[in-house]
């Protein structure tokens, strides 16, 4: 059973590759992400994110440059980040003309992260307008329901 | 770091047809698991199954009504969960933000530095 999915995007006016510097270099991490970012942008490679006095380890899944890029976190510090006990962030950008990229943010939940590509896919687009929307109609109904 | 996720509570809404099942108790109020049954594509069981599950995340509780035993929304918890979820969408929204504010001034630099 698929866990939490956050799905977003934004789009921006700068070529694909300014995006991607934006959101992988990690002093440029440090100023929309993280306090103070510790990370080698490299598969595989372990680092550090701080949050004022909080922090917990990051852990580098994909990197293909310049449009593909995530990593795993929040899982329990004394264990290795694999699937079932982390979250996976996964950033893809997408350009659209020469000026301006789509970038889009996935953050999804722990048991989701062991499935199958396609099935993912699947389950991601099935959801992509659901979550938020879905608890906020479910939130209208019940007023609805309350003063009828 | 993030808000913690409860897991069990977005596991429980993930699945379309518990969907289904909480939506019709939103919708109607206090129903009977055989109501719900005969509103919805599968088994009486299959509904049972939804009720547990959606029961063990407090997003619905049961009372007793004569020898029925109907289920109902808890509010509050419906209210918690979509402002968590909100709360995490918006985090994002912010980040995303950030970033496209940080490529483009990066890229008005980068094109006045070429064509000055």
């Amino acid at each position: 059973m698929p866990g939490l999915v956050i799905d977003r995007d934004i789009l921006i006016d700068a070529p694909v590759e300014v995006v991607w510097r934006t959101v992988t270099e990690p002093e440029q991490m440090s100023q929309w992400f993280a306090d103070r970012v510790d990370l080698v942008v490299e598969p595989g490679a372990r680092g550090y994110m701080s949050f004022g006095d909080q922090g917990g380890p990051v852990v580098v899944e994909t990197v293909d440059p310049p449009t593909r890029f995530s990593f795993r976190w929040n899982h329990p510090r004394d264990e290795d980040p694999v699937v079932g006990n982390s979250m996976l962030v996964e950033f893809t950008l997408t350009p659209e003309g020469d000026e301006r990229t789509r970038l889009r943010v996935v953050e999804s939940g722990h048991e989701l992260c062991g499935w199958p590509e396609a099935e993912k896919q699947r389950y991601a687009d099935e959801h992509n307008e659901g979550w938020l929307d879905y608890l906020n109609r479910l939130a209208a109904l019940l007023a609805g329901h309350r003063s009828g | 770091m993030t808000p913690q996720a409860d897991d069990e509570l977005w596991s429980a809404i993930a699945d379309p047809s518990r969907r289904q099942v909480l939506d019709l108790i939103v919708s109607n109020g206090a129903v009977s698991a055989s109501w719900l049954a005969g509103r919805v594509p599968f088994s009486r069981q299959a509904v049972s199954k939804h009720l547990v599950v959606l029961e063990r995340t407090r997003l619905i509780s049961r009372r007793k009504q004569g020898r029925e035993v109907l289920y109902q929304v808890e509010a509050d918890r419906l209210d918690q969960a979509t402002r968590a979820m909100a709360e995490l969408a918006a985090q994002w929204d912010q980040r995303l933000t950030a970033i496209k504010r940080l490529a483009e001034v990066a890229y008005a630099e980068e094109k006045k530095r070429c064509h000055p």
